[in-house]
């Protein structure tokens, strides 16, 4: 059983956790992930880990509520628990030692850019991080970020910082002032935007991905991303790969493939429901 | 039933019927089909052993079950020795007896094969772990007193929790790391509820732990914790974590939504309860035409769950023919009997989808047998221009498995053949002092017997191994 300490609301969707995990709290590394399991007949979820407090034995999961498993997950209070958490999973971010890193971070994926940056600045990195959201209400982790370096703040209604995309904002700093490598975290057409922007301009990109999974120890091969020319399972392998290869046209369709079970799932939140077991057939 | 039957009156008894659930019913839902002998049953059915002198029976086991013994004295009606023999030779009994390919090992070796039909010898075991399940009370245990060593086990399935148990009743203090949330393996995540129900799993489990055993889920060696920690942390190492990682067909279009590796598809089912939803939370598609691909246990296992779970047609593609499935007759049987169609000499070269990118259908070639392959069995070969296309809206993929290399990436010392798999010296120790692997790590996705039957030497050896170590001197205190 894992408790949760501390709960914080960081956007109208997106809530923090800071759970007992000691074990991986000593271990994990920037760009780590913990499969959750809140208890009964719940789903493995993929969790970032966003920080880690070793000392407390506590590590930080920022979690989008999206469907079911995610609401019942955000809704937990300091004192309940969360049955199983195993990690840390995946591969640590590739990191470099010197020069300077672009982070680019969108919506809760700003979360997942954060441990990135502190390990970056951590090692004497100088750190640029450029986060956006749809308004002022969903930006996220900005007091943590500029504690690590120039923080761009984007806006796509313009509220707060720079009206516009990430995107545009890293066009623009790529071109003044450059950048060693880019780390791109968010929704799907962020990250395939980011990399094709810097495919041309041959900066090293990045990308955090977030297909759907099961166990998450490379034995369900659902996770399975295209990456270059090769099958990968991002569970294991990932979950970060080099932006320029990954195929995010079908990454972003393979997310869409229990949207309707997710909708059902709504559906049937309040009762006892058989319609799961209708073929959501290829329409 | 007296045990003075002759041998003439032996001879005459027919072998006894598995009663099983009605097809037509069984095919809707996820209860166990062979429903297992009532006493009366078990009883004629022992009668029938012969008990040869020299019985082929035990050669054929793989453990070595010593088989007449437990059979003889069922018949002398002294049902709590026959569960404790049958207990000293296999831990798993009510698993194996359900699982175990019989045909191919103990029962084909019967003597009573040669003219009729062999001893049921599966059931009967079955019949005996049952009782034994349901009467602990009056069965013996033995527990070696404390070693003080202490023993780390990777792994709950078969040959993990196998090791575990051995190795508790040594005395020794054993903890098992398990990397998902449920403990069992393949017993939980792939094998069907119909087949094997979880309950006989979860019931095995809390008896390990009543013996001492502390079973850590969450818990993935390689990650959580490195193979170097453990072998600082215990006296002693058993690496027991399964031939997990799936293998696909590498054919195009097998990204589409709607493809599924059996592992996949079956953890969903059986590990997460997908056919639950939504009352489970995890879903699975459902599909109307569900193909699956592959001529083994797993892929019976996948496509009786596909028609069960509502499939209006739930079909096997195998690139050889009947005669060479690697799937346990029974469940070619129940299979058949529960409406599943098979293509045989089929192989798939391509996955079609829409224009939204579902599987539409699988682009197929016939096949015909050539040649025997290395394997002894023919080798198929493709017949050029014989494409066809087999509609269908979900693909599940179960063509076999390999060795996950998540642990052993982590451990370069270690050393692996060419496939993966560990290698190990007749004790089942590896490259690395102190460190043992037994099951499919070691042999490659082979058979639950066999995992358990590593396990159980392992924990031998590992015992013998340790008393030849010197202590570390005790500290103060
Ligand atoms: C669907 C299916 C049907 C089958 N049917 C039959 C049958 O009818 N008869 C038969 O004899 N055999 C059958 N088999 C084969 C049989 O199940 C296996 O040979 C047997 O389970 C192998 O046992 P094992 O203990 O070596 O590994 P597994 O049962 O695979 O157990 C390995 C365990 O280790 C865990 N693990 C993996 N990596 C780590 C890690 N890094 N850290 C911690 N834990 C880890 C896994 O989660 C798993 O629980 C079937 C297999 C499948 C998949
Ligand atoms: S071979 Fe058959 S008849 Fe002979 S001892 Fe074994 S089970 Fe009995
Ligand atoms: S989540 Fe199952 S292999 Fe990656």
């Amino acid at each position: 059983m894992h408790r949760v300490v501390h709960r914080r609301q960081l956007s109208p969707n997106v809530t923090l956790l800071e759970v007992e995990a000691a074990r991986i709290a000593q271990i994990r590394r920037p760009g780590q992930f913990v499969i959750v399991r809140l208890g009964g007949n719940a789903e493995r979820i993929p969790l970032t880990i966003a920080d880690a407090h070793p000392a407390a034995g506590t590590i930080t999961l920022v979690i989008q509520a999206v469907g079911k498993s995610t609401r019942e997950l955000v809704a937990l209070q300091p004192g309940q628990a969360i049955q199983d958490i195993a990690g840390p999973l995946g591969h640590p971010t590739e990191q470099i030692d010197a020069g300077h890193a672009v982070c680019v971070g969108g919506g809760v994926g700003t979360a997942v850019v954060h441990p990135i940056a502190q390990g970056l600045h951590r090692k004497g990195v100088n750190v640029t991080s450029i986060i956006g959201g749809r308004s002022r209400e969903w930006v996220i982790f900005e007091p943590e970020l500029r504690a690590l370096g120039d923080v761009i703040v984007c806006t796509d209604d313009g509220s707060y910082g720079r009206k516009g995309f990430v995107t545009d904002a890293l066009k623009d700093l790529l071109t003044t002032v450059g950048a060693d490598i880019v780390y791109a975290v968010g929704p799907v057409p962020m990250m395939r935007a980011v990399a094709n922007l810097t495919r041309p301009l041959q900066v090293r990109t990045i990308v955090s991905l977030n297909p759907v999974m099961v166990d998450g120890t490379g034995m369900c091969g659902g996770c399975r991303v295209s990456v270059g020319a090769e099958t990968r399972f991002a569970c294991v392998d990932g979950p970060e790969f080099d932006g320029h290869l990954v195929d995010f046209d079908e990454l972003m369709d393979r997310l869409g493939t229990y949207r309707e079970f997710e909708q059902r799932a709504a559906q049937c939140a309040d009762g006892p429901c058989r319609i799961g077991l209708a073929a959501p057939t290829a329409a | 039933m007296s045990s003075a039957l002759t041998p003439r009156e032996r001879m005459k008894l027919d072998r006894q019927k598995m009663p099983e659930q009605d097809p037509a019913a069984r095919a809707r839902n996820f209860a166990e089909v062979n429903l297992g002998f009532p006493e009366q049953m078990a009883l004629i059915e022992a009668e029938r052993c012969l008990q040869c002198k020299d019985p082929r029976c035990i050669k054929g086991c793989p453990v070595k079950v010593n088989i007449p013994r437990f059979i003889e004295l069922m018949t002398e009606g002294n049902i709590a020795a026959a569960a404790q023999s049958l207990l000293d030779d296999n831990a798993l009994p009510g698993v194996t007896g359900r699982v175990c390919p019989q045909e191919t090992q103990c029962e084909i070796e019967c003597i009573r094969g040669n003219k009729g039909m062999p001893v049921g010898i599966g059931y009967l075991e079955r019949y005996v772990a049952d009782w034994a399940r349901n009467h602990r009370d009056q069965l013996a245990t033995s527990k070696a007193p404390p070693t003080g060593r202490r023993v780390v086990v990777v792994g709950s399935g078969p040959s993990g929790l196998t090791a575990a148990g051995e190795l508790a009743r040594l005395g020794h203090d054993v903890t098992v790391y398990e990397a998902l949330h449920k403990p069992g393996g393949v017993l939980v995540y792939g094998i069907p509820e119909f087949r094997l129900p979880k309950k006989i799993v979860e019931q095995e489990v809390e008896r390990l732990q009543a013996a001492g055993v502390k079973i850590e889920c969450n818990v993935v060696v390689g990650r959580t914790y490195t193979l170097q920690e453990l072998r600082e942390q215990f006296d002693a190492v058993f690496i027991a974590n399964g031939a997990g990682l799936p293998v696909f067909m590498n054919v195009p279009g097998e990204n589409l939504k709607g493809v599924y590796s059996a592992n996949e598809y079956l953890t969903r089912v059986n590990l997460m309860a997908a056919y639950e939803f939504p009352r489970a939370d995890t879903p699975v598609l459902v599909g109307r035409r569900v193909a699956v691909v592959g001529g083994g246990n797993v892929a019976m296992d996948a496509v009786r769950t596909a028609r069960r779970l509502g499939a209006e047609q739930a079909l096997i593609l195998y690139r050889r023919t009947k005669t060479e499935m690697p799937a346990r007759v029974e469940e070619i049987h129940h299979a058949e009997e529960e409406g599943i169609h098979f293509e045989f000499l089929t192989a798939p070269v391509e996955v079609l989808g829409n224009e939204k990118r579902w599987v539409r259908g699988l682009k197929c070639v016939r096949m015909k047998l050539g040649e025997p392959d290395a394997s002894g069995r023919a080798r198929p070969e493709p017949i050029p221009g014989s494409e066809f296309i087999v509609d269908c809206d979900v693909v599940v993929v179960a063509i076999g498995t390999r060795a996950n290399p998540l642990l052993t990436s982590t451990c370069p010392e270690l050393k692996l053949n060419r496939h993966g798999n560990i290698v190990v010296d007749e004790q089942g120790m590896t490259s690395l002092p102190g460190v043992f692997a037994g099951g499919d790590i070691v042999r490659g996705a082979a058979t639950v017997i066999l995992a358990m039957g590593d396990g159980k030497r392992a924990a031998r050896a590992i015992d013998t191994w340790l008393a030849a170590q010197p202590r570390p001197t005790p500290s103060a205190g």
